[in-house]
């Protein structure tokens, strides 16, 4: 009995913690440029195929297996370079205008990434076979949990206090933290805005592609995985509340545990019960168990 | 004037597309027709109220499904039978969702509309006994104004009799939407849209107001989604699911919201321009995508907006 419940606690918990990542991703990007990134999922989806393919490319050329997570990470981060292109190549253009016309752009970026990721990788799902189980497996209250998944809870963790430390203790998370509070005022006392937006939405887009490069050897990677993953990742921060970290910790937590119940007692219900979640607490509490506007 | 004219040529022109047009190019216009009525109803909303919905599509499901199962498990197939029934499903739902959506504005009223879209695309997907799940259900084909068309062929039927039914549901939605945006319910709808602190000031509730547009602009939809059914003969949940929301946000923006015909304009490139695209390469996401980009941040006025240069009354929300 034990054992089956921190089966499914324990599953919740990892696909919390991918979901934090790129929940935190979209929080950052919001927080500090007020634009709610609906292609927060496809830079999820291009960080799982990059994933894919650096471990394709490290087992080829003999790597040992045990150090299979190395190339997987710097993978991820690297493809969230990305995230600079499209800042400065699409995003800057539209920071004065309505919010309508910056969800839409966002937008636009899902269309094309999905079919970016589909012209490089195909449209096949793509897996790395075999090295999910790679570090064996562990005995937790008598339950068997593959020890990727702890290492990846880990990272979640540690990612998210990183953040934290990040957001609150340094030069540079001040000068984030006080342009999201007020952007006129932060610019007045000298922040170079272009490179703080910048930096921002690099950060905000290399969360999500590790998040994806993480989740590779549990999942295959999908063309549709991103537009999959925004309406959870949607979820968790309407639960948390827009724009606060905390927030991205508690809505994935929620989202991730809940959604491993469901699939475990009632699976029709899924995705149903977190809708209804989202539903109950835009409408009781709109800004969220977190929500205040700032980020961290 | 020269509205009239222009408007008198595009009228006459779809009476002829059936006569003179090679068939496929006909069925094309026929999703186009239920864009142009589902549109119609989203930019009451978009452009003339200032709220955009981003789970728009659930209405357009409920019209899709009305049809469905009013066809194939229920055995009515009047054609005016199952708009009449989307029509008053979309507007029951719709009312009920509209009392928690409007309270909000900007990006949480769009994110309300999301979750409901996404609710209703999880329920079509995981309950498939009723609903076939992502096979989704047939449609059959229906009768048109009483008459059994059963045993027509059926690219016969729909580029013949469908086709200008099609069209009358559009005309008449089109002239409706024309009273109500040029009544003085659609003045106030401005100008709540324009600043709805003065609006409220001057009387009009705007809540209840937003409520209105939300309700009418759901029975668009769900009438535009009955007629999408017919013409593929089948529904599934792709069409409740949030990119296809996004899409209708898109052809709106295409075309122009700003102006009255801008949306039908819209639906009609939008439609057309996916054929075209779709049989030179199979990555029309990454044209469409470019193509919303660069509107976005170069022409936010979509195409209405590159043929007119006086200000129209209805403005981008602010």
């Amino acid at each position: 009995m034990t054992a089956g419940l921190v089966t499914v606690v324990m599953s919740g918990v990892f696909h919390a913690a991918i979901l934090f990542l790129v929940a935190a991703g979209l929080q950052v990007v919001f927080g500090v440029q007020k634009i709610f990134n609906l292609a927060c999922g496809s830079f999820y989806a291009l960080g799982a195929y990059a994933g894919v393919s650096a471990v394709e490319w490290y087992t080829a050329a003999g790597g040992p297996p045990a150090f299979f997570i190395v190339p997987l990470m710097v993978a991820g981060l690297a493809v969230g370079l990305v995230g600079a292109v499209v800042e400065r190549g699409l995003l800057r253009f539209v920071y004065d205008r309505d919010e309508t016309f910056q969800l839409l752009l966002t937008f636009a970026i899902v269309l094309m990434l999905e079919d970016l990721i589909r012209m490089t990788w195909g449209t096949a799902p793509r897996s790395t076979s075999g090295l999910y189980l790679a570090y064996g497996q562990t005995r937790v209250l008598g339950a068997i949990i593959p020890t990727y998944n702890l290492i990846v809870i880990a990272a979640g963790l540690a990612i998210a206090l990183g953040i934290g430390w990040l957001l609150t203790r340094t030069a540079f998370g001040r000068i984030v933290r006080a342009t999201a509070d007020n952007r006129e005022m932060a610019e007045a006392l000298g922040v170079d805005m272009r490179r703080v937006y910048a930096a921002v939405f690099t950060l905000g887009t290399a969360m999500g592609t590790l998040g994806g490069a993480l989740v590779i050897p549990a999942t295959a990677a999908m063309s549709e995985m991103g537009i999959e993953l925004v309406v959870e990742a949607f979820a968790v921060v309407v639960i948390g509340g827009l724009g606060s970290m905390r927030g991205a910790v508690v809505g994935s937590l929620v989202v991730g545990v809940l959604r491993a119940f469901a699939i475990a007692v009632y699976p029709e219900v899924e995705m149903l019960v977190i809708y209804a979640i989202v539903i109950a607490v835009l409408v009781l509490r709109p800004r969220g168990l977190f929500g205040g506007g700032a980020v961290a | 004037m020269r509205g009239r004219i222009v408007l008198g040529l595009v009228g006459l022109a779809a009476l002829c597309v059936p006569l003179v047009v090679p068939v496929y190019q006909v069925l094309l216009m026929l999703p186009f027709m239920a864009y142009g009525v589902i549109l119609l109803g989203l930019n009451l909303l978009f452009g003339y109220t200032g709220l955009v919905s981003f789970g728009h599509a659930l209405f357009i499901g409920i019209g899709a499904y009305a049809g469905a199962v009013l066809t194939s498990e229920l055995g009515v197939r009047s054609l005016e039978a199952v708009l009449a029934v989307s029509a008053a499903l979309g507007a029951a739902v719709a009312a009920v969702v509209g009392l928690l959506c409007v309270r909000y504005v900007k990006i949480y009223f769009g994110m309300l509309t999301l979750a409901f879209g996404m609710l209703f695309y999880t329920f079509l997907l995981k309950f498939y006994r009723w609903t076939g799940g992502d096979e989704g259900m047939r449609v059959l084909r229906p009768a048109l104004l009483g008459l059994d068309l059963d045993g027509m062929p059926k690219t016969e039927y729909l580029a013949g009799p469908y086709y200008y039914y099609c069209l009358g549901v559009l005309v008449v939605a089109t002239a409706l939407m024309w009273r109500i945006v040029h009544s003085p319910f659609g003045l106030c709808l401005r100008a709540i849209r324009d600043n709805p602190v003065k609006a409220e000031t001057l009387g009009v509730g705007v809540t209840r107001y937003r409520w209105y547009a939300f309700v009418i602009s759901a029975v668009y939809a769900a009438v535009g989604g009955a007629l999408l059914g017919p013409p593929t003969g089948t529904v599934d949940p792709t069409l409740v699911y949030w990119t296809h929301s996004g899409n209708i946000v898109f052809m709106t923006l295409l075309g122009g919201f700003a102006s009255f015909f801008g949306p039908i304009l819209g639906a009609f490139v939008f439609i057309y321009l996916q054929d075209l695209v779709m049989s030179v390469t199979p990555y029309w996401r990454l044209v469409f995508g470019a193509l919303l980009a660069t509107i976005v941040i170069a022409a936010p006025g979509g195409l209405m907006g590159l043929f007119t240069r006086r200000p129209t009354d209805a403005a981008p929300s602010a």
